[in-house]
């Protein structure tokens, strides 16, 4: 009865195009932004921050980069725990060479490091399609991780292998090293996560978008009807790129404090952020966030209740993950190859006719 | 038969110019299966033309070389008096030359309005970084094409469905939405892959309506690929008729309706 | 003959090996692309659950027994029983057809005509929950498979070409396992090659990989084609999977040589079972070859982890469809 568009008229093409044409959905917008900005901070402790919120809004930022590329664009990519060390690799970099810039900047930094290796690497989706892209992108993720191991100039020499984050300040709070507070690490990341999204559906619904769903779509008749299919490919090359490294950046220097590229970055990334915005929905925003909060939220609550609850052993619950995700993917892709966001739609679409049928 | 290239006028008011696309001694070859066998003939601007033939004539494949999707092992194709380099197709969408397709190629994760709109790309000069701020500059050409578009949704009467997904579509209207992807790039040549196929004769009717109507208001020269004679004598102004490869007719309907060589192919008098 | 070109060799018989190898594992993905156009990135899982089968039908271990003592606080582990290695394979063979007909039945079934990409990634949800199954079913410590394989290094050929070289060459340095596990492959190939051209299910298969509609309407059965296929491929994935285990235990690394079977295919088409050989050859030749002269020298050594890509990325650039794919022909 609430949820209805009777009356709420659009006069201008401008107002059509908004992002929230049904004024509800828009308060509900509203709203949650509040309670994210204005009441979380303040009830944030350290389990909630690290173990559920700041992971959630770092996989989300490389959740809306990957759906990018593979949801919007079509060109699937194996590659983005690779890419997410490239963001982590340049962000330490900076902050190792420059340590009296603001990390802010550096991260942007990062992510733009990111875009440009990222673009090259996604030269060869000019010549080849598919899966034969993807495996492609494969070779970006082990040559990447191989090189962060490597090369010692990465990890500046350092003897373990690992690089750690040194204490930054933004706005005199301390958002990295051991000092941070939950609620710190809980605002950058936040704040990134929702200007990232800002960018991602304003570049989305424009004709950069549309010429990377052409792409997706028919790729042939794209390039026939005047999309410029270089242009097209390597900008969304880029532009999830520039995500993934943001996301790998925070991922590195806000979240862990300190990585090891094999196993923080490694192929198992890939596919986890892959499998986040099947489940949440390819080609959606709003399922990057819902396939990353239920990836995120998935194995906490298996361990609440398997460990705690029902005193399982540790290992026979995370065997269990496994079974549970792999169903699940299989099961959404038979049963919504939309994910989630599709789900929601359409639930969304039965609440405005609520509670009449149709 | 004009048989100059003096601009004339048609007797329903119509202005046809000057040569537009001139395609030159075309032959192609597809490993060794040679599709196009040195085919000539023009197309003048404001002008219907027809491209006739049996199936496997390889009409279409005339279509792509003008779109710049297929490239000619031999001859030329000069567009506007000069030779037209090898390009590729969107360079020669830039050009001004939209087609639609005969198995419909319209992008099926999009609604109609997105489809539309991607025929205004070569319109839309913001770029990346504009787009991502979005406020200003970036906004106000979605606004500005969004109208373009609108006007090209409500001259082919598809309002009604202009946020429904292509996908859900029935066949006929899905031909409107590729008429209107194309329309709306305002292009200077149209091509038309079997525009009216699997229609019924209202719909072939209002589809014709339209084709004629692109023609007269927004002078679009069109080039199309049909095969309900009707039709094709009704609409165009001069017909080339292909015949395995080959063109074994050029001119008015009515010159090529009583040539001899083209009622053999049709009625399957079989060729050397 | 210099010490260095001979171990250079060497290298090359080695690689060789692994090659035939990850022929073997590429010809898996090859059997069910070629048939249903599904690229099965579940492939390696599926060698690692058979190998674990198989050790765990040998060794007469409860299935499930770590569930089925959280759930009910029991403590069983072994039946108490050992199952002779024969009897133990052609159970497991048994399980990994019961395996192809409830994939089919309740996975592929409901897909077909998807696109490739939701295929592939339905693969890969398969990948997972596969994995999770073989944990639960028979627990996830490293095992080793007492099949008889013989270990060490074949000594004869050591002896025999020790005298080839100078004062520093030992002989060729192979493992016997190796070369029993060339010899097996090999056979495999013959025999799926001759399965494939000669036998009515196998023109069959060949029909259905052409045109699903065309095999249809002369009246073959394709959810029993596909059931045939993907039990194929667990065969062959067993075996893969035991050769590969011999070598170095099984456990979940045995997962990741499905991702190497993938350079493999890249080189030799998607849909080619002699590509599939002639790829696995080349990149087994070429990563070993490539560690030793350049990689190990000068790059630090462990390029074999991405060399395979990259080598198959160059390829593709220049080759999209492979050495022996069908060349793709776009049409508007």
């Amino acid at each position: 009865m609430f949820y209805r568009e009777a009356g709420d008229f659009k006069t201008t093409y401008k107002e059509d195009n908004q992002t929230f044409p049904i004024a509800f959905d828009r308060y509900r917008y509203w709203a949650v932004l509040a309670v994210a900005y204005c009441v979380i901070p303040f009830m944030i402790n350290d389990y909630w921050a690290n173990a559920i919120l700041v992971p959630f809004l770092i996989y989300a930022i490389a959740a809306i980069g990957l759906n990018i590329l593979t949801g919007y664009c079509g060109q699937v990519s194996l590659g983005t725990g690779g890419f997410m060390a490239v963001g982590a690799y340049a962000c330490y970099k900076l902050m190792t060479s420059f340590p009296d810039v603001s990390i802010v900047i550096h991260i942007i930094l990062a992510g733009g490091i990111t875009a440009i290796v990222g673009a090259a690497f996604g030269l060869p989706s000019l010549r080849i399609k598919g899966f034969y892209l993807a495996v492609a992108t494969l070779a970006a993720q082990f040559f990447l991780v191989w090189m962060f191991n490597k090369v010692a100039w990465f990890y500046n020499y350092s003897a373990s292998g690992q690089i750690s984050a040194p204490e930054r300040l933004v706005l005199g709070a301390p958002v990295t090293g051991p000092n941070t507070e939950p609620w710190v690490q809980y605002m950058i990341a936040l704040v990134f996560c929702t200007l990232c999204a800002i960018i991602a559906r304003n570049l989305t619904r424009g004709s950069l978008g549309r010429s990377w769903m052409a792409i997706r779509d028919m790729d042939i008749a794209a390039e026939i009807i005047g999309v410029n299919p270089l242009k097209a490919k390597l900008t969304a090359f880029a532009v999830s790129s520039f995500f993934i490294g943001i996301s790998g950046a925070l991922f590195f220097s806000v979240y862990l404090g300190a990585v090891e590229v094999g196993e923080a970055f490694g192929i198992q990334k890939s596919f986890l952020v892959l499998f986040m915005i099947i489940l949440g929905g390819l080609g959606s925003i709003f399922g990057s966030f819902v396939g990353a909060a239920f990836l995120v939220l998935l194995p906490v609550l298996l361990k609440v209740i398997g460990v705690d609850l029902l005193g399982w052993p540790t290992d026979l619950v995370s065997h269990l993950r496994l079974v549970i995700i792999g169903a699940l993917i299989m099961f959404f892709l038979i049963k919504e190859p939309h994910g989630l966001a599709q789900l929601w739609r359409v639930a969304k679409e039965k609440l405005r006719l609520w509670p009449f049928p149709y | 038969m004009k048989d100059t290239v003096e601009p004339y006028v048609t007797d329903d008011g119509r202005t046809i110019g000057d040569v537009m696309l001139d395609l030159r001694n075309i032959t192609l070859r597809f490993g060794g299966v040679e599709a196009i066998k040195d085919i000539s003939f023009d197309i003048r601007e404001g002008e219907i033309r027809a491209i006739i033939g049996p199936n496997g004539a390889g009409k279409s494949s005339m279509l792509n070389i003008i779109s710049g999707f297929y490239k000619p092992q031999e001859g030329e194709v000069w567009f506007d008096g000069a030779i037209r380099p090898p390009l590729r197709p969107y360079q020669v969408a830039q050009q001004g030359i939209a087609r639609t397709f005969q198995n419909i190629a319209l992008f099926e994760g999009m609604s109609v309005l997105d489809n539309v709109m991607t025929g205004r790309l070569n319109h839309m000069k913001a770029g990346l970084f504009r787009q991502a701020l979005w406020y200003g500059r970036a906004e106000q050409e979605e606004v500005e094409n969004r109208e373009a578009v609108e006007k090209i949704i409500d001259f082919l009467e598809i309002q009604k469905i202009r946020k429904t997904p292509v996908s859900r579509l029935p066949y006929g209207l899905k031909k409107r939405v590729e008429l209107a992807r194309a329309l709306a790039a305002q292009p200077r040549l149209l091509l038309l892959d079997e525009p009216m196929a699997g229609m019924n004769v209202e719909e072939k009717e209002d589809m014709s309506r339209f084709i004629l109507d692109a023609n007269d208001e927004f002078g679009t020269t069109i080039a199309l690929i049909e095969h309900d004679m009707g039709v094709v004598m009704d609409l165009s102004d001069r017909v080339v008729v292909m015949d395995y490869g080959r063109k074994i007719g050029d001119g008015t309907p009515d010159e090529v309706r009583g040539n001899q060589d083209v009622i053999d192919a049709y009625l399957g008098v079989s060729h050397d | 003959m210099s010490a260095d070109f001979l171990y250079g060799i060497e290298v090359i018989i080695n690689g060789l090996m692994a090659g035939v190898l990850y022929a073997l594992v590429a010809l898996g993905f090859v059997l069910i692309y070629k048939a249903s156009g599904i690229f099965n990135y579940a492939q390696g899982v599926m060698a690692l659950f058979a190998a674990l089968t198989l050790v765990g039908i040998m060794e007469g271990q409860v299935p499930f027994a770590h569930l089925i003592n959280a759930v009910f606080g029991t403590e069983i582990h072994h039946f108490g029983w050992e199952v002779p290695a024969l009897l133990a394979i052609g159970l497991t063979v048994v399980v990994m057809v019961i395996f192809a007909w409830l994939v089919q039945r309740f996975v592929f079934r409901h897909l077909v005509g998807q696109e490739p990409i939701i295929l592939f990634m339905a693969t890969i949800g398969l990948a997972y929950f596969l994995e999770g199954v073989g944990d639960l079913m028979w627990g996830s410590e490293i095992k080793t498979i007492a099949l008889g394989l013989p270990q060490g290094n074949a000594r004869w050929l050591e002896d025999v070409t020790a005298t080839w070289g100078g004062d520093d060459f030992y002989g060729f340095f192979v493992r016997q396992l190796d070369v029993v596990a060339a010899i097996v492959a090999i056979l495999l190939v013959t025999a799926l090659i001759i399965f494939a051209q000669y036998t009515k299910q196998g023109r069959a298969m060949r029909a259905v990989a052409d045109d699903h509609q065309a095999a249809l309407s002369v009246g073959i059965s394709l959810n029993f084609i596909w059931v045939l296929v993907w039990s194929l491929a667990g065969v062959v994935a067993l075996v893969a999977g035991v050769m590969w285990g011999a070598k170095s235990g099984v456990q979940f690394s045995l997962s990741l040589i499905a991702l190497k079977a993938l350079p493999v295919l890249m080189l030799g088409g998607f849909t080619s079972i002699p590509g599939a050989i002639v790829g696995g050859l080349i990149i087994g030749v070429g990563e070993q070859l490539f560690e030793y002269t350049i990689g190990g020298p000068y790059l630090g050594g462990a390029t074999e982890n991405w060399f395979a890509y990259m080598l198959a990325l160059l390829f593709l650039v220049f080759r999209p469809q492979g050495l022996f794919g069908e060349k793709i022909i776009e049409r508007v």
